[in-house]
């Protein structure tokens, strides 16, 4: 992309985070300068207790830096806006709610009503090839499928960004590589700038243009990795020397202070 | 010997699914054949047969309370205390358990108050609120209210504490307003606690219906249960404890059918 002028999607600018306990003070975050790009699939790795999950709060709004300012199309972020998505973890379904209520949930809050929110509603679960389960409960799904909903949910809300917290972190192995294959896919189409946390170093090198190395106590940023492999990426990726070579060149420098 | 176990392990198996095979009606039916003859046990043994009159005689009495012309007012009057007095204190609690989990100010003056009067029967205040409210439908329903609310308010605000905060957070990024939050989000991951609440808040309303009717009412199941202890008629007694049962069977199948229906999205959990 050299010469190539790109927007500023997100900023930080001399982040901190400091969270009060019983013990008194602890930083979690500090001075974290970073620039998200128009476009762009970023990921963030860390051990966990680095505060990027912290760090994607700011990011939407459900948590204020201590100091420092976190900006969106170059304005302050204050609370959570629908131009910033979220993904989380832990799914976050309404469990109260059926697949289908559960897109159109998101279609409501925009508006949409009616049977122009149920004809929506389905497209963005087709998108997920979730169409035959509309009248499920989340209960009935599994764990890949509920976050399938999530992701159909959070791309109903028309996001600018997606913020996904370790979205894959709690599924196993196989289906976790058939939802990456899927997110790549659908980022390759529409390019909605993401902010991807993980931990799991391979996955950041298979999906991010560019990775974010966070070390922990405090939360700091170590250093950021260019993932120059050609999109669409498909898993046969993972067994080239090339991604291999950049994925443990992440690995060392997400693991260095452990080894 | 080994394989003496495993036959007889074998037994157990298929005599464990044997009986998972009855339906739960015939298990109901079981159920009630045995009552009745244990029923029938406690009235011909002389220690408890003064108590226990048998089924015909007891039966009987219906029709001799009916003629006196008090069966039907005693049952409206008590079933008209117990309704207001849950529906009052369902109309307070729902609000107050709200409060006391969103503001710590309201949870940390009133929840000791609450965790005090719970413990204290009914019957051991019943005096201070005649004193107040003097004798009549007022004072019974007044008991009935504040032995449901508590039990009720403590539920729901358990309830309200234990709404997954993911789940306001991902209405929030969705555009929610706070209206919203309310409405589509707290209100139904509520509702499973507001059933339970619901439920032992009707529990309570009859479990207080004595205390409650100790305030000099002229009618009622509880009163009338302890005026027939002072004239010292068993048969109808023994009916009216019955009646009481049954209603608070009654009403405990209906709450949970209504909220098998409301919260069907629930995992099944049987309690």
């Amino acid at each position: 992309m050299a010469g190539q002028e790109r927007n500023v999607k997100l900023k930080l600018e001399n982040v901190c985070k400091v969270f009060k306990n019983r013990d008194g003070e602890s930083l979690v975050l500090e001075d974290i300068n970073l620039d998200i790009y128009d476009n762009e699939f970023l990921c963030v790795v860390g051990p966990s207790g680095c505060g990027k999950s912290t760090l994607l709060n700011i990011l939407a709004g459900l948590t204020e830096a201590s100091s420092g300012t976190a900006y969106c199309n170059g304005n302050p972020i204050e609370g959570t806006g629908t131009e910033r998505g979220v993904v989380f973890q832990q799914y976050a379904l309404f469990p109260w709610l059926t697949v289908k209520k559960n897109v159109r949930f998101a279609l409501e809050m925009r508006g949409i009503k009616g049977k122009e929110a149920d004809k929506l509603a389905m497209e963005y679960l087709e998108g997920v090839h979730l169409s035959d389960y509309a009248n499920h409960y989340p209960k009935e799904l599994s764990g890949g499928m509920k976050q399938r909903v999530a992701i159909a949910r959070a791309y109903a809300a028309e996001p600018e960004v997606l913020l996904m917290d370790e979205p894959f972190g709690a599924l196993d192995a196989q289906t976790r590589m058939v939802l990456q294959s899927d997110l790549l896919e659908t980022w390759n189409k529409d390019r909605k700038t993401c902010f991807f946390i993980t931990h799991d170093v391979e996955e950041a090198v298979f999906l991010a243009q560019r990775i974010v190395v966070m070390s922990t106590h405090p939360g700091r940023i170590v250093s950021t990795i260019d993932v120059p492999l050609p999109y669409p990426r498909t898993q046969e990726l993972k067994m080239t020397p090339e991604f291999n070579e950049i994925r443990m060149n992440a690995w060392k420098q997400v693991y260095s202070d452990i080894l | 010997m080994a394989k003496s176990t495993d036959k007889q392990k074998k037994k157990d198996k298929r005599l464990h699914s044997f009986l998972l095979k009855i339906p739960a009606r015939v298990w109901l039916l079981i159920s009630l054949i045995l009552a009745m003859a244990l029923w029938y046990v406690l009235s011909i043994i002389p220690a408890t047969s003064r108590a226990f009159p048998n089924v015909v005689e007891t039966m009987a009495s219906l029709k001799t309370m009916i003629d006196r012309g008090v069966f039907f007012k005693d049952l409206s009057s008590s079933l008209i205390s117990v309704g207001l007095g849950f529906i009052i204190a369902f109309l307070l609690a729902l609000p107050v358990a709200i409060l006391m989990a969103w503001y710590l100010p309201v949870r940390k003056i009133l929840n000791p108050w609450i965790q005090f009067i719970r413990n204290i029967p009914p019957l051991a205040y019943v005096p201070l609120i005649v004193i107040c409210a003097g004798v009549g439908r007022r004072p019974q329903v007044i008991v009935i209210t504040i032995a449901c609310f508590l039990t009720m308010c403590v539920t729901i605000y358990q309830g309200v504490m234990n709404v997954d905060e993911t789940l306001i957070k991902a209405a929030k990024v969705l555009g929610a307003s706070d209206r919203d939050i309310f409405i589509r989000v707290i209100t139904p991951a509520t509702l499973p606690f507001i059933m339970t609440a619901v439920r032992l808040g009707a529990s309570v309303a009859l479990t207080t219906l004595i205390a409650a009717e100790s305030t000099g009412a002229v009618a009622g199941l509880g009163m009338r249960i302890r005026s027939l202890s002072n004239s010292f008629e068993p048969a109808p007694m023994l009916l009216y404890i019955i009646i009481i049962g049954i209603i608070g069977m009654l009403i405990e199948t209906g709450i949970r059918h209504l909220e098998r229906r409301l919260t069907r999205w629930q995992d099944k959990r049987e309690m």
